[in-house]
């Protein structure tokens, strides 16, 4: 299908309301994307810790995405402000160790963009695809090159 | 933290791999599925059932729960919005507590999106990562919470007064909340009313007179919701109610203020077709019964600019001291009824709307053949006031257009031109009607009988066609188009063009559906729960909505969702108690130094600190964003605890 390329492992924390309700649109909806990302559901996207993200990173994954409601829009009114400010600071010290800031991804989602979240879903994948495997996982496991999910 | 399922034996999990019929099976291998599950750590049994919600389905998890005495259940099956519910009840008939339940999405977020054998390890995967949450979930009982029995209803058009009669007939109060000096909405502007034709004011008029004089409601009408806080059952409200300067009991209609009120300004009521005085009631049979002052408008508020309304008030009603007032109130389940505009007149250039007088909207027209509009009922068109000899109607204007303007069918307008094009024939003897469409849908009981009967006059021509331009030329409005079924260019030199122009929200739906926290559609509509199940509900629960504020709809469709609505909500008001979830943020009174980082995180203002923190289980809603910010880690959210994702990350990403 893909070939023998690289097949990114990416780990998905969605909000119940906003990413994850969009996520199950795209389901209803029929709109298929790569099944690269095993999704995690979470009351608000301001639980995410960054210690899970990092977690993800150092259990094999080669990228993060985060899924909230759109500013504005939070559920719980303000959760998705605390994580934006949250995963900017994570960025910045993961970049210090060498873990590019692309690999965690914050996305806004709403409960009527299964479209968007299909959208997001493939995008993140291309970007991962052309970012390669995460260096650290690399070194630090003799994982089969380029497992990916097909493992 | 001690081991979640004490025991000799550790965790007895069971895993119940749904097929839903080929739903999921079509393309994850469920066999497979359930074959890595029951390898995993903890996991004793696990099966498959070609549909595990049905009763069988249901039985065989009640039976596994029993007799492989399970300690904690991972259903693999649709998306939890769909059926925790369901399962959890059945854990709770086998005995087991249904917290311990989880369901792992392998439909809409796996089978539905994905193919091949990449599927099926996705939904390992999500299985494997459900197996470690349900490992660390606690057993948790209901918090049980008291709630108000009144019924806050938003918007006093046809919807919400029907809302509000109905909750207030079940025996709860209602506070009725609109934002105009009057109830009413819409269709009191209207003249005669599809299919039936019967005239729209005496139909709207009773009912009005019924919810003012129902001891159960409050209107509070010239008022709006300021701010909402609290959650189902306890939600708290703050209402602005601006102050009409009348004293509306001491009003007596007579009317003389607006007489010599100096002040002449565009009538809402009438779509800006005649003006009114500052001082003013929408129309004589408005509810609540009384005048109001427009101070934007007014000269000023005080007796030395002008005063000649309180000069003329007999009754003494008028009071230019009258203050804003906010009125707060406890509510227990609210209903959205905030109705719709329709779509500028500035968006529509290329139809002239707004630029060409003669050249008006639907609304304008209701008031052109309303009796009591500024004509009495003559259709006179707006710039000379002439009898208009050839009218023509353009469907669709604004809707059904994704390039240029809205991408939605604003489902009524057919009906109304059709009714417009009749109501105008039986006015206007001699005229003559074109209507353009670009299709006819009338879908509705008795309504494609009523186009047809439009269709066969025969001083009415359907066009089926698009308009391409409308300009003025001397005094008549040129209307350009094209019949699509002949192919032939058409122009029309006519007198008066209507447009049926898009339906969109209210003004203000989207501020108010953000201070309610429920979602809005693309276009701007309020979001229901699920299209087609909950289709009167928000996200949040004890929030509902009717009427056009949920979508473009008729008054028999935006009574029946009233009617829908109000039977939701009189759930909730008339429940012995309310139940709110125990998943909820916990202190660890040992760990916590009192730092009090967590309490502004809160938006329920839900956490109290002194020497420790302490959570208000009733005020939190479990977002958790109290716990990702608490730095000693003495915070946490039940069910949902750091080592359970931490452990639930692992397990997604773990090979094989
Ligand atoms: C030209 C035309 C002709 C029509 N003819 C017919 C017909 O013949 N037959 C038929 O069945 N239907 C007809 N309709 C449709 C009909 O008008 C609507 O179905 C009906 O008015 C919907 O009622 P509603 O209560 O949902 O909304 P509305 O009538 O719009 O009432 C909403 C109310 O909420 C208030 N409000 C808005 N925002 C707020 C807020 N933030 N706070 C407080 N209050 C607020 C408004 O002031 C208003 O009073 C016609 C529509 C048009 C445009």
């Amino acid at each position: 299908m893909r070939g023998n390329g690289f097949e990114p492992k990416i780990v998905a924390f969605l909000c119940r309301w906003c990413a994850g309700a969009g996520a199950d649109l795209a389901g209803t909806s029929r709109l298929s994307y790569p099944p690269n990302a095993v999704p995690i559901r979470v009351n608000c996207s301001g639980r995410v810790e960054p210690a899970w993200v990092v977690e993800a990173f150092r259990s094999g994954a080669d990228g993060v995405l985060i899924g909230g409601c759109h500013p504005g829009d939070c559920h719980y009114v303000v959760g998705n402000y605390k994580t934006r400010r949250r995963i900017y600071l994570l960025q910045k010290v993961l970049a210090e160790v060498g873990v590019e800031p692309e690999r965690v991804r914050l996305e806004w989602v709403s409960a009527t963009e299964g479209a968007r979240f299909a959208r997001v879903m493939r995008e993140f994948v291309e970007e991962l695809r052309a970012l390669g495997p995460l260096a650290m996982n690399q070194e630090e496991k003799a994982l089969p090159p380029q497992g990916g999910v097909h493992a | 933290m001690a081991a979640p399922n004490p025991g000799p034996k550790g965790p007895r999990v069971g895993v119940f791999v749904c097929y839903c019929g080929k739903n999921i099976a079509g393309t994850v291998d469920v066999k497979k599925v359930a074959e890595a599950a029951a390898g995993l750590p903890g996991v004793v049994y696990a099966t498959t059932h070609e549909y595990m919600c049905s009763d069988p389905g249901q039985e065989l998890v009640k039976r596994a729960i029993r007799e492989q005495r399970l300690t904690g259940v991972v259903v693999a099956a649709c998306s939890p919005s769909m059926h925790e519910v369901t399962f959890r009840r059945a854990a709770q008939e086998a005995g087991l507590n249904p917290y311990l339940l989880e369901i792992a999405n392998v439909r809409e977020q796996c089978s539905w999106v994905h193919e091949g054998p990449a599927a099926t390890d996705k939904a390992v995967r999500i299985v494997r990562a459900m197996v470690e949450k349900v490992k660390g979930n606690h057993p948790l009982t209901p918090v049980e919470i008291g709630h108000s029995r009144t019924c806050l209803v938003i918007g006093g058009g046809i919807a919400g007064i029907q809302a509000a009669l109905d909750v207030a007939d079940a025996g709860f109060d209602v506070i009725l909340v609109e934002r105009s000096p009057t109830i009413g909405g819409r269709m009191a502007q209207l003249s005669e009313t599809f299919p039936t034709l019967d005239c729209s004011q005496c139909i709207l008029t009773p009912k009005m007179v019924d919810a003012s004089r129902h001891p159960k409601i409050r209107i509070l009408a010239y008022s709006e919701v300021e701010e909402v806080t609290g959650f189902l059952g306890n939600y708290r409200v703050r209402i602005r109610r601006k102050p009409a300067y009348v004293i509306a009991d001491k009003c007596n209609l007579c009317g003389e203020c607006a007489k010599v009120c100096p002040v002449r300004v565009p009538n809402e009521f009438d779509q800006g077709l005649s003006e009114r005085a500052a001082i003013y009631i929408p129309f004589p049979q408005a509810v609540p019964s009384s005048y109001t002052l427009d101070a934007k408008n007014c000269l000023g508020l005080v007796p030395l600019t002008c005063g000649e309304c309180a000069k003329v008030c007999e009754a003494k009603a008028i009071d230019y001291d009258m203050q804003e007032e906010i009125v707060e109130e406890e509510v227990g389940a609210i209903i959205v009824a905030t109705g719709y505009d329709l779509y500028p007149k500035e968006a529509m250039a290329e139809y002239g709307h707004g630029t060409v007088p003669d050249v008006i909207d639907g609304l304008e027209f209701e008031r052109l053949l309303s009796a009591s509009g500024p004509t009495k009922g003559q259709v006179r068109r707006p710039s000379d006031g002439k009898v208009p000899r050839e009218v023509v109607f353009i469907q669709c204007s604004g809707s059904r257009d994704p390039e240029l303007h809205k991408p939605y069918c604003s489902k009524i307008c057919c009906m109304y031109t059709a009714k417009h094009a009749l109501l105008y024939r039986h006015n206007v003897h001699d005229g003559k009607a074109y209507v353009f469409y670009i299709d006819i849908r009338a879908g509705g009981k008795d309504y494609e009988e009523f186009v047809n009967r439009a269709m066969e006059d025969d001083r009415i021509l359907y066009l089926r066609g698009k308009v391409a331009k409308v300009f003025r030329e001397e005094d008549k409005v040129m209307v350009w188009g094209v019949d699509t079924l002949t192919g032939k260019r058409i122009e029309i030199r006519a007198d008066l063009v209507v447009l049926a122009q898009a339906m969109v929200p209210a003004e203000g739906t989207w501020d108010l559906a953000r201070k309610l926290r429920i979602a809005c559609g693309s276009e701007g509509f309020l979001k229901e729960a699920h299209p087609k199940l909950r289709p009167l509900e928000a996200l949040s629960a004890g929030i509902f909505m009717a009427g056009a504020a949920q979508g473009p709809k008729d008054i028999p469709e935006a009574v029946a969702q009233a009617s829908g609505a109000a039977a939701k909500a009189v759930g909730i008001l008339s429940a012995d108690k309310l139940v709110h979830s125990p998943e909820v943020a916990e202190v660890d009174e040992d760990l916590c130094s009192g730092c009090k980082l967590c309490a502004p995180q809160c938006p329920y203002g839900a956490i109290t600190v002194d020497e420790v923190a302490h959570v208000n289980e009733i005020l939190c809603e479990s977002c958790g964003t109290c716990v990702a910010a608490c730095p000693s880690g003495a915070m946490s959210l039940r069910n949902c605890q750091d080592e359970q994702v931490v452990r639930m990350v692992q397990a997604a990403l773990a090979e094989g």
